[in-house]
């Protein structure tokens, strides 16, 4: 549970300031971005996501290094599987 | 050095190692102790107690939620999975938790309704989706995890959300690190601190240690670098008999940490006097629940709860472990009852804990000095 994943901002979701259209991975799942200071997020921004909320921004470097060690620790599946867990981000989302 | 060939650089993996060995006073033994339960997965799995040279010794500490939880609270919570009408969720850790009467799972096999869920968010969606269902959220976890919990009742609160509740049981990481700092016999000559704990406190709450305790602490991230690096910044400020808090984690923690989350926070939660904690005991003020204005989605508030204390088995070494006093291939029960099949402790349950992390990384059938 304390695993926190990265992934990219597709789109803030229409009319849901705090929802973010996240991809990570190529899975792609709304994150709740309330939690960010300045909770400007752009499209192409990388965040760390945790328990489906983005706790910081982090760089693209810093993202791609992080997704490429998941992959080599062979612990991508387990995070895919944490964010395509997320079903609070399906239609008429309450968060 | 299985685990260390695969990252990018193993060449500054070397480097480091090396930094290491020279500033490490040959003399000397030392005893870091990483807080957090992702440093100590971190550890095992990337094998980084090969590269350290043998005078240093890194000492698990008490920062995995689902091990700290003692028995007594997993059976209040499975309590309220018994309720009529009562959906319980919880994060996919806790589901082979055991307590008295069984894991979560074990119940849910009897007929409870109990769910597995990803966020808090998951849970509040649910309780919407079944408006006749009660449904509450086993909520465990440090900082890092306690702002999501705050901001999913701050939505059920705007939502007037009748259905849903949080059985809180977070925790916060600075009283365990005094009360470690504090238990007798307990030598521990710096810390590695929390990285993504410390992303929402900041580096203050930290100062006590190097001031009142003068210990060295360095925040850091988890990649295997972030982890040597912040123990030669320990390994420096002992040898030049320095204490401070250092950050290396700057590129995610901020030393004020984030106030929107800490805001958050304020809002939903207050402290308690005192928690129990699995092999620390009571902790004054070291652990969250939610305050009087949010009465109406307090599972403690709403339901009745046996709040009975349970004693962990007597062969269980599990405080032991928490407290770093034992290596969990020390504890008498490792890999024989207590394995990850049949956990008997929560250590071995959860990936951020110590037993489980050193099962799955270091185990090699025969002891393993570590
Ligand atoms: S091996 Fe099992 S019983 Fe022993 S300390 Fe670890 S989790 Fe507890």
């Amino acid at each position: 549970m304390c695993l926190a994943i990265p992934g990219q901002v597709v789109n803030i979701v229409p009319e849901q300031p705090l929802l973010a259209k996240v991809d990570v991975g190529g899975v792609r799942r709304n994150v709740n971005v309330g939690l960010l200071e300045d909770a400007a997020v752009q499209p192409g921004d990388w965040v760390l996501i945790h328990v489906g909320f983005a706790l910081s921004k982090i760089g693209e470097e810093e993202a791609r290094d992080q997704l490429r060690m998941l992959r080599a620790m062979g612990e991508d599946e387990l995070a895919m599987e944490e964010v395509r867990g997320y079903r609070f981000s399906e239609e008429g989302d309450p968060g | 050095m299985k685990y260390v060939d695969e990252f990018r650089d193993p060449e500054l993996i070397a480097r480091a190692a090396q930094e290491i060995a020279r500033t490490a006073e040959p003399s000397r033994h030392y005893r870091i102790m990483e807080v957090c339960g992702g440093h100590t997965h971190a550890i095992y799995r990337h094998g980084l107690r090969d590269v350290l040279p043998e005078n240093i010794e890194l000492v698990h500490g008490p920062g995995c939620p689902v091990c700290v939880l003692p028995t007594g609270r997993v059976d209040d919570g499975l309590a309220i999975a018994q309720h009529p009408g009562a959906i319980l969720t919880c994060f996919g850790d806790m589901l082979r938790v055991p307590g008295t009467k069984g894991t979560p799972l074990e119940l849910k096999a009897r007929g409870a309704d109990i769910r597995m869920v990803y966020s808090p968010l998951d849970a509040l969606r649910l309780a919407v989706d079944n408006p006749k269902r009660h449904v509450c959220f086993f909520a465990i976890g440090f900082e890092t995890t306690a702002p999501s919990t705050a901001l999913t009742l701050l939505r059920a609160q705007e939502l007037g959300l009748r259905n849903f509740s949080v059985f809180c049981n977070h925790v916060t990481i600075v009283p365990a690190m005094r009360a470690i700092l504090d238990s007798p016999g307990m030598r521990i000559d710096g810390f590695v601190g929390p990285g993504h704990v410390s992303s929402i406190t900041g580096c203050r709450p930290y100062e006590f240690v190097a001031r009142d305790y003068g210990k060295p602490v360095a925040v850091a991230g988890f990649e295997p670098l972030d982890i040597l690096e912040a123990i030669i910044m320990v390994l420096r400020q002992l040898r030049a008999g320095e204490a401070k808090v250092e950050n290396q984690y700057r590129r995610i923690v901020p030393w004020e940490g984030n106030p929107v989350a800490l805001r958050a926070m304020a809002r939903v939660f207050e402290l308690r006097p005192y928690f129990e904690w699995r092999g620390l005991g009571f902790i004054s003020q070291s652990a969250l629940k939610l305050n009087a204005s949010f009465a109406q989605w307090d599972a403690e508030v709403q339901f009745e709860l046996p709040g009975i204390r349970v004693t962990d088995p007597k062969a269980a070494q599990c405080g032991e472990v928490l407290k770093g006093v034992l290596k969990p291939h020390q504890c008498k029960l490792f890999a024989k009852e207590c394995n990850p099949e049949h956990p008997i402790g929560a250590l071995m349950v959860s990936s951020e804990g110590a037993c489980a992390a050193y099962y799955r990384y270091a185990h090699r059938g025969d002891p393993v000095s570590a």
